[in-house]
């Protein structure tokens, strides 16, 4: 197995995942991840289906406990928080079958995002002082400024079950930046786009990363995204990380290939 | 950021086996105990009546049984609490009773066979009278169904709920109107004579107007009926949804409705059976209540009914077994309670016993851990 | 059958509808300006509480009697404040289940918490005791401390089973009550020579003290049902949705019971168990209706429309989206049920001094489906839709209905309860999201934020 050197060892890793095991039962998801990632890197983590990488993503944010291991981010232990309180601290993170809030408009679900930072309480919202009227203009302005960035300003008020697939895609990206994460987990995000779709997908991935200071892990099975994109790549199979490395190594990687076609298929390529 | 990492610091993860995760144990420990402690004194003060009062329990409890099974198959396919079930259990009470009282049924065997045995002529009444009562009871269920929440399928589940909630409404109103069933008791005549046995050295037979002694236990054929028929009932519906045709599509239908479908299996069909089933079993716990308790009103159905219905919540919904086990403990709860604590108490006593276990197992005492899937 | 009778009692609903179409639409009035000399005044605040107050009054003139004729007969104004009444129970519930999705069938038990206990207040005072209010007083304050506290010192623990914060919840409020009465046996003796009797009303029971009292036994109340509210729910919201419904059903029922042995089982004999409270002060005037009700609507929109009232409505959505956009999921949840049962128990307050008699009947399972019906025929998660229900459901059922059917026969009007649950299977079938669905009107309409003109990408340069 080859280990790939950090693209910015000089910095401090902005997540560390180290043996990181889940069991459901006597099943067992995921067994002894590690994974470090630097800020501002754009890291893919692929594998067949089943392999265990959305339970990765769930205990990273905290929806399962892990059974073992550690997740540092920024040199804190997220094991135990509560899932607001880890995506509080910097993490977002979409879903791979999309969950957004179906029945309200695409303003309210980008809005809802900022509730843990809306800076007003229960007092004030009762009250309706200036002070709740002020935030609730900034949470707007925020918002807006995210739905344009995402190119959905004009679904503003559209309610979001109403809109094409790809646009719900963006709206999920643009409600988990709107969590102002340093890390932003995808998952799946190109799941159903068409190729057009799939290019401007590629291109806002990018220009995210680049212009919020963005930190993404993604989890994918279109190779083209994948390989596209990410610098660094974390491949699974069966819970377990098979091969780590660079796009380039990665295609090269005999395991990969007999993860993916099955054995033999290494030999034939 | 600096926020979670001062948290990080005061932060303390409470382990299962740690004071603080024991307290709440203690509280429930010491509910525990105390309800130990009133049972075990009672058993020792009067052992007799203790026994006589779980007999008593028991009776109860195989009648709400028979609802629950109806409750639990119905939740366990459509999701909906079916509220009009013990409007449907009250119908087939008030069916037997005017098939007993106005059209003489349950004496057909003795009227067409002049010198059949009495006991088989009354065996054969009665069950003339609970085949009519569930046939008129099945029919009823049907047609609530295809009425009411057919239409309803693919709306919200509350829709389904409100109207389960409306025709329960409306059978129990249109059921206190004067002419129909009106809001008084009504007294209900036995299809079969009552005939009472105590145990004290031995088995029995009470004779009318004589007293038992003190110390004894009695119980009547009524009881023996009851359990017979919940027995049987029981064992019918297991070998029904284990082993037959109809019982594979409903397990299926439980488990999948779109892949059912697509599977071959009619789903409105099944979905029609089962509220049948449920509303058979729920005429014949009518007709065994009336016998037991005999003197019905329209209302009749509704405590009955919420009853069964915690009870296969308590048993875990959807599961047979479980609705048989949660009737006993609803059973003895009420009893118990009434005898040993006080009658008026006995249903929040009950909802306390369902509450305290939903929240040691969410889902029942045989309920399956429901999987969330992020 | 009498056709005008039919014909006014129509006129009724409509215009009671009317009237609140009207006062939502004056109080979202916005941007009226108007020029004095040479500077612009913003008035629409000052047309909005105008607009109230019109409304206050135009209700107010409808029930005072002219000689003999009111426009709203003494059978009206029943009506009216059950209906108000009724207004913020279902608003309570509407914002627990409409808004939040959590299915509870318990509102009527917090509803009965709050009416008993309002009553059991004033009923106390008039009689020359004050110590319903001040135990009330003090346990409610006490323990809501009590509660802040505990929470403040379980902010730092994780995984802690819910059962045993429950238990430290039940021992903190415990003694809080335990200190409560002990503080009521000190303080009223000091206070109850300034009563008097019921027949020789002392220097605190005139008429203005009597209202404050009734203001605050209607506000301790609902904090009362509140605070048990947080305790039941603390525990139970935990379980799933109709595993919730069902033990919430089990709350309403076992407050029922409470109530009928309130004399044997719980030490208040005033309060006559299953045959009744009799002899509660009748202190709700329109005033005091109007003004609760108000409230609670003004609250309710205010925290609806909110960052907070977004999280609500993220939680009934999905859940794990709502905890991945970092929502306290269990916080938001037990947050809504609290004030959902706030705002039933001020409604009970409010309950108990217009109708002056309580029996256990009025809180039973049965008509605790009342409000769920309710916000599902106007329409979950709609504000507007569970006001006009409210009013045009009472009106109609227990105005126009109850007199029609009394036309026909002495016995007819027990059909009306044939006929509605007919018309609500009816309504099931032809508008199962209710009839306004989610739609508000007026001031509760939630702010549309226009599409603004695009700014070049460039220029955003942080979320």
């Amino acid at each position: 197995m080859k280990t790939s050197t950090p693209t910015t060892p000089q910095s401090n890793p902005l997540l560390e995942v180290e043996g990181l095991t889940k069991y459901f039962g006597g099943l067992r998801a995921v067994n002894d991840f590690n994974m470090t990632i630097y800020p501002g890197e754009l890291v893919g983590l692929i594998g067949p289906n089943g392999a265990g990488k959305t339970t990765v993503f769930n205990q990273i944010t905290g929806i399962y406990l892990p059974t073992k291991g550690s997740v540092k981010f920024n040199g804190v232990n997220l094991v135990g928080f509560e899932p607001h309180e880890i995506t509080r601290a910097g993490i977002g993170r979409t879903f791979q079958n999309i969950r957004l809030f179906n029945n309200l408009s695409v303003l309210d679900n980008v809005r809802i995002a900022f509730h843990a930072t809306s800076g007003y309480n229960l007092f004030d919202t009762i009250v309706s002082n200036n002070k709740f009227s002020q935030k609730e203009n900034e949470i707007v302005e925020k918002s807006q400024d995210l739905l344009e960035v995402m190119k959905l300003s004009r679904f503003q008020n559209e309610i979001v079950k109403n809109l094409p697939y790809g646009e719900q895609r963006r709206v999920e990206i643009a409600r988990a930046m709107a969590c102002q994460p340093q890390l932003l987990l995808l998952d799946e995000p190109a799941a159903g786009m068409n190729p057009r779709e799939i290019l401007q997908l590629m291109d806002m991935i990018h220009f995210i990363r680049d212009n919020f200071n963005l930190t993404i892990l993604l989890i994918e099975h279109q190779m083209r995204v994948v390989m596209g994109i990410c610098e660094r790549i974390t491949v699974m199979d069966f819970g377990e990380v098979i091969a780590r490395g660079n796009p380039k190594e990665i295609q090269g990687n005999p395991k990969v290939v007999e993860a993916y076609l099955g054995k033999g298929a290494a030999n034939v390529a | 950021m600096q926020t979670i990492s001062q948290k990080q610091k005061s932060i303390h993860i409470v382990t299962p086996n740690s004071f603080l995760a024991w307290i709440g144990k203690f509280l429930l420990i010491l509910i525990a105990l105390f309800a130990l402690f009133v049972l075990a004194k009672n058993l020792i003060a009067k052992p007799t009546l203790f026994a006589q009062n779980v007999l008593d329990g028991l009776k109860l409890g195989f009648v709400y049984a028979l609802i629950a099974l109806g409750y639990t198959m119905v939740y366990g396919i459509v999701k909906l609490i079916n509220f009009a079930h013990g409007d449907v259990f009250m119908v087939g009470a008030f069916v037997s009773f005017f098939a007993v009282e106005f059209l003489g049924l349950h004496v057909w065997p003795i009227a067409v066979f002049p010198d059949i045995n009495p006991l088989l002529a009354n065996v054969l009444g009665t069950i003339t009278i609970i085949l009519l009562s569930m046939v008129i009871c099945v029919l009823l269920a049907i047609t609530i169904e295809r009425v009411a929440y057919k239409p309803l399928r693919d709306a919200p589940r509350i829709a389904a709920l409100i109207t389960a909630i409306g025709v329960s409404f409306f059978l129990e109103y249109f059921g206190l109107l004067e002419f129909v069933f009106s809001a008084r008791f009504i007294p209900y005549k036995r299809p079969f004579e009552e005939m009472t046995w105590y145990i004290k050295d031995g088995i029995h037979q009470v004779e009318a107007g004589v007293t038992t002694p003190p110390g004894s236990i009695t119980f009547s054929n009524i009881f023996v009926v009851i359990v017979i028929a919940t027995v049987l009932a029981q064992l019918f519906l297991q070998y029904l949804v284990r082993r037959t045709k109809i019982g594979i599509a409903m397990r299926a239908t439980s488990f999948d409705k779109p892949t059912a479908r697509l599977m071959g299996i009619n789903v409105d069909q099944v979905i029609s059976f089962t509220f049948g089933i449920g509303a058979a079993f729920a005429a014949l716990g009518g007709v065994l209540f009336a016998i037991a308790y005999p003197s019905i009103k329209t209302l009749m159905g509704v405590y009955p009914g919420l009853k069964a219905f915690v009870a296969a919540v308590l048993g875990g919904i959807g599961s047979i077994p479980g609705a048989f086990v949660g009737a006993l403990i609803m059973g003895q709860a009420e009893i118990l309670t009434s005898a040993y604590v006080s009658t008026p108490m006995r249903d929040a006593i009950a909802f306390s016993i369902l509450i305290i276990v939903l929240l040691i197992r969410p889902t029942g005492i045989f309920g399956e851990p429901e999987k969330e899937k992020a | 059958m009498d056709i005008t009778t039919l014909l006014i009692s129509f006129v009724k609903i409509v215009a009671v509808v009317a009237y609140f179409y009207g006062l939502f639409w004056v109080m979202g009035i916005k941007g009226k300006k108007i020029q004095l000399g040479k500077k612009e005044f913003d008035i629409s605040i000052l047309v909005n509480i105008f607009g109230v107050f019109i409304g206050f009054l135009l209700i107010q003139l409808a029930l005072t009697p002219f000689g003999s004729f009111s426009i709203l007969t003494n059978f009206d104004r029943g009506l009216l404040f059950q209906a108000c009444s009724m207004v913020m129970v279902a608003l309570g519930l509407n914002l627990i289940y409409g808004f939040n999705g959590q299915f509870s069938l318990g509102q009527y038990g917090f509803y009965g918490i709050g009416a008993y206990t309002a009553a059991d207040i004033t009923y106390r005072w008039v009689n020359g005791d004050s110590r319903g209010l001040i135990v009330v007083g003090i346990g409610t304050i006490l323990g809501a401390v009590v509660i802040m506290l505990i929470r403040k010192f379980l902010t730092n623990l994780r995984r802690m089973p819910v059962l045993s914060s429950f238990t430290l919840y039940l021992i903190g409020s415990v003694l809080a009550g335990v200190v409560a009465v002990f503080a009521g046996k000190l303080i009223a003796p000091a206070i109850n020579p300034f009563l008097g009797s019921a027949l020789q009303p002392g220097l605190l029971n005139q008429q203005v003290p009597m209202y404050f009292v009734f203001f605050l036994a209607v506000i301790f109340a609902g904090i009362f049902a509140a605070e048990v509210s947080f305790l039941f729910g603390l525990p139970v919201l935990s379980l799933g949705s109709d595993y919730f419904g069902i033990a919430t059903l089990g709350f309403t029922i076992v407050v029922y019971t409470l109530m009928v042995n309130s004399d044997t089982i719980l030490p208040f004999p005033e309060m006559k168990g299953g045959r009744g409270m009799i002899g509660i002060p009748k202190l709700t005037t329109w005033f005091w209706a109007f003004l609760f009700m108000m409230l609670v609507i003004i609250t309710m929109r205010n925290i609806i429309r909110s960052s907070t009232g977004r999280s609500i409505m993220s939680v009934r959505e999905d859940e794990i989206a709502a905890r991945s956009m970092g929502i306290d999921v269990a916080e938001t949840k037990l947050m809504s049920f609290v004030i959902g049962s706030l705002f039933a128990g001020i409604g009970g307050g409010v309950y108990a001094h217009y109708i002056g008699f309580l029996s256990p009947g009025a809180f039973d399972f049965l008509v605790g489906f009342n409000p769920l019906i309710i916000i599902v025929f106007g329409g979950l998660g709609s504000m507007t839709g569970t006001i006009t229900a409210s009013f045009g459901w009472i009106f109609f059922l227990e105005g126009t209905l109850r007199e029609i059917l009394g036309k026909i026969s002495t016995e007819a009007p027990s059909w009306r309860y044939v006929l509605y649950p007919l018309t609500l299977l009816l309504l099931m079938l032809v508008r199962p999201q209710g009839l306004l669905g989610s739609v508000e009107w007026g001031y509760l309409k939630s702010k549309v934020i226009p599409l603004r003109k695009s700014k070049n990408t460039d220029e955003v340069k942080s979320a």
